[in-house]
């Protein structure tokens, strides 16, 4: 007689925890061959204010880290990504998919490890590079540093649902910055995975929080929480006004791709120190020179 | 309740000894702690070319001495011409076919692999190379072994982000490149050379100093478990005529060498008339300056870094002490009593701080400049301390009194003896730290911000280290003015010195 495998209840990841809804909500997914996967945790406004509050938490401790620490955290979770590549790869394509599926999951998880070491890499140096020391015309030190901005919302496309989430979150936790992102309403599995791959990559707890859910119940929410000091993600053109109309309320900044323009997540524009540099603030000091 | 101060009085004279002057260091001795991790080491160590172990065409071998004991380590092979020879092909058959063609972010996840591998081996590295070349224990572990993986670690990054390193240019490798490196820190150099030059996509000939080759062959393992592609990297041993061969070739597009500024200056020689590129990062005579108004406490620690640290065996040390007048004496008073704890010995021991001088040449010269150094009048002071009966080691050694045109104040010793000279006024303190033919570094201590940044426009040298001393990291350029050489190594300016712009 077979083995009666035992399913894997998907939680999302939150503070360094995997949790259920407090709404107790949740929304099926089905699988390749269209039969029911698992149940989803159907995220509230109330589940995204608990994770920016999660998320302030552990930012202050993420931003003291060395810079050369947070590069070795994010390889870090390259390697743990390369090691279970072929679980994630099914975690896209849920089941057994057409041999084509197959090769484009596998190519969308070989590319998000890559762009986990592209910004690995930059931790150390998007500061020599976006920094300055002005020569300003008088007896004065004067310097300009970066410093990350705080929380930062993520809302991930449904296109390369764990690339494109990737490609949002990883240049703005790179500099420091902690984030709550909301998966794919349409793929959200592979957000369930890349949460448990998180816990064990050394990345404190808090820094990324994962929500799963229906955009149309989040995303205002991500609009108008002051809490949150930047959007990174892809929207419709509703999506859009809604959260710069939010945004506006406390001058947050608002960084968001056309959900209609199709965004090539795979593309070498799609990672950038530009996307670093859109979640961070720069700080100007002088200092007198004499003796 | 007696102080530990009473106590201790009680326990000299117990012991028949005088009433001390310290309550650390005289109230109990310490057990030997020895560190003893393996450092697998083989019994031969052959050439590293073309990715494979190689022996030596001339079948010749050398010893490598433990200068803690002088007992041999391991056989060395001789590189001769043909072998360097062979080094060279390999690298430029690797630049044309592989690595000189490989997009940087698989570059980049090479270096990472060599990084993490070397992390996972520290503490083997750390013993091996305080083996071999006389270090602390301490130090390998702590400073030697982590920072040469962060320098990989860092460069790594870089590999796929070169647009950003010469902005407004576009850039490309040289394609090979020979280095020779000193052996003060000999696993530290091979990274500072190795990392640059890979992460812009050059291949490599390089040569380890004859004293200390042992962890650049192991590095070699790392680089064969990490499958970098054959003949990335090839590495040659041995002495003068070895190296003479590297820097000679007419392969190398250019020449990258760490040591002292009379070799430097003999390659520079026999390089002109050439269109090879150099970097040279040579010898210093560092002052580290001490104003009246400095964390004296903090300054007497980072005095004793900057001066002790490797045994002085290092050419950013901070070999002359300048102090403000004014608290001469109270700094000089303290310095005594802080060299009367540091424990000189074994380096093998987790608790020693001078470690054994890493030749008998190299002792043979400290002997020499110090006995100049008394002969011309400064006045020495020495702690007592007992020195293993077998093995090089010198005593944490200080001069009073050093003017400028002392000896031991304009040339370099590389051992543990500080030259102390005093200042009245800060264009004082500038015009002797300046007055050297080096440049490479300098050290101010003081609690005004403003005076610090005067002092550091003013000073000639490469680094400055203000409120510390002997700090260094991937993400800092280090290299030095003047005669201390030309190139830097570490951050974004090091990668320039292997590129060229198209």
């Amino acid at each position: 007689m077979s083995r009666l495998p035992i399913t894997k209840t998907p939680k999302v990841y939150v503070g360094g925890a995997f949790i259920r809804s407090e709404s107790a909500r949740v929304f099926p997914i089905r699988d390749a061959a269209g039969d029911f996967f698992a149940n989803i945790p159907q995220c509230t406004r109330k589940d995204l204010r608990n994770a920016v509050e999660a998320a302030a938490k552990a930012g202050p401790g993420w931003a003291k880290r060395t810079a050369y620490n947070r590069g070795q955290i994010l390889y870090r979770l390259g390697e743990m990504l390369e090691a279970r590549a072929a679980e994630m790869t099914a975690a896209i394509t849920l089941g057994a998919p057409s041999p084509a599926r197959a090769r484009a999951a596998a190519r969308e998880v070989a590319a998000t490890i890559d762009r986990l070491i592209y910004y690995a890499g930059w931790a150390d140096k998007y500061e020599q590079v976006l920094g300055n020391v002005n020569p300003v015309a008088a007896p004065y030190f004067n310097f300009t540093v970066t410093e990350p901005m705080g929380v930062i919302g993520v809302i991930a496309p449904d296109a390369a649902p764990l690339l494109g989430l990737v490609s949002l979150l990883a240049p703005a936790i790179v500099s420091g910055n902690t984030v709550v992102a909301l998966a794919s309403e349409t793929q959200p599995y592979a957000a369930i995975l890349l949460g448990e791959m998180l816990a064990t990559s050394d990345l404190p707890g808090g820094v990324v929080n994962l929500l799963t859910g229906f955009r149309r119940e989040v995303v205002p929410t991500f609009a108008t929480h002051t809490h949150l000091r930047a959007i990174s993600g892809v929207a419709t053109a509703d999506e859009r006004k809604a959260l710069k109309l939010g945004a506006a309320e406390s001058v947050k900044r608002t960084h968001l791709l056309k959900a209609e323009a199709k965004t090539d997540w795979f593309a070498d524009r799609a990672q950038s120190l530009e996307a670093i540099r859109d979640t961070l603030e720069f700080k100007t000091t002088w200092h007198p020179i004499g003796a | 309740m007696a102080s530990l101060k009473t106590i201790s009085k009680l326990s000299a004279r117990r012991q028949g000894r005088p009433a001390p002057e310290l309550i650390f260091g005289d109230l109990w001795t310490y057990d030997p702690a020895p560190e003893t991790a393996d450092p697998k080491l083989k019994a031969r160590y052959e050439l590293f070319i073309n990715g494979r172990f190689t022996a030596p065409k001339s079948g010749r071998y050398f010893n490598s001495i433990n200068p803690a004991n002088e007992r041999k380590l391991a056989e060395i092979a001789v590189a001769g011409p043909a072998d360097v020879e062979a080094a060279y092909r390999a690298a430029q058959k690797a630049f044309d076919t592989t690595w000189g063609k490989m997009p940087g972010a698989e570059r980049a996840k090479y270096l990472f692999r060599i990084a993490r591998l070397l992390q996972d081996r520290a503490r083997e590295f750390a013993v091996a190379e305080t083996m071999d070349g006389g270090k602390p224990i301490k130090e390998s572990r702590d400073f030697d072994v982590p920072m040469a993986a962060a320098h990989f670690f860092y460069h790594a990054g870089w590999a796929d982000k070169l647009d950003y390193v010469a902005p407004g240019r576009r850039i490309a490798p040289l394609g090979v490149v020979g280095q020779v490196i000193p052996w003060n820190f000999p696993l530290l150099m091979c990274a500072w050379k190795l990392a640059p030059a890979l992460a812009m996509g050059n291949c490599v000939v390089l040569k380890p100093a004859e004293t200390t080759s042992i962890t650049a062959l192991k590095l070699a393992e790392i680089i064969q478990d990490a499958d970098l592609p054959p003949g990335v990297v090839n590495i040659v041993t041995g002495a003068g005529e070895t190296g003479a061969a590297v820097m000679g070739h007419p392969i190398p597009a250019k020449v990258a060498f760490t040591g002292s500024t009379e070799v430097g200056k003999i390659i520079m020689r026999s390089l002109a008339g050439t269109d090879k590129k150099m970097t040279m990062e040579l010898g210093g005579k560092a002052a580290n300056i001490i104003f009246d108004d400095a964390p004296l406490d903090q300054a007497v620690e980072g005095i004793i870094n900057g001066i002790f640290f490797n045994q002085g065996h290092v050419c950013c040390a901070g070999s002359r002490l300048l102090v403000h007048e004014p608290v001469a004496d109270r700094v000089i008073a303290k310095l005594k009593q802080r060299m009367k704890v540091l424990r000189v010995g074994d380096p093998l021991d987790k608790n020693t701080d001078i470690g054994a001088i890493n030749s008998k040449e190299q002792l043979a010269r400290i002997t020499a400049l110090v006995k100049s150094g008394v002969k011309e009048g400064a006045g020495l002071f020495q702690p007592a301390c007992t020195l293993p009966a077998k093995g090089w080691y010198f005593p944490p050694t200080i001069f009073t009194g050093v003017s400028m045109s002392h000896r031991i104040a304009r040339e370099e010793i590389f051992g543990p003896v500080l030259s102390i000279l005093t200042f009245r006024t800060p264009e004082e303190a500038v015009e002797k730290a300046n007055n050297t033919a080096y440049g490479l570094s300098a050290g101010v201590w003081t609690d005004k911000g403003s005076r610090i940044l005067k002092m550091s426009t003013e000073l000639k040298a490469g680094v400055v280290w203000a409120n510390t001393y002997n700090k260094f990291d991937p993400t800092s350029p280090f290299g030095g003015y003047k005669e201390s050489g030309f190139g830097r190594e570490g951050g974004r300016q090091g990668l320039l010195d292997y590129c060229r712009l198209l």
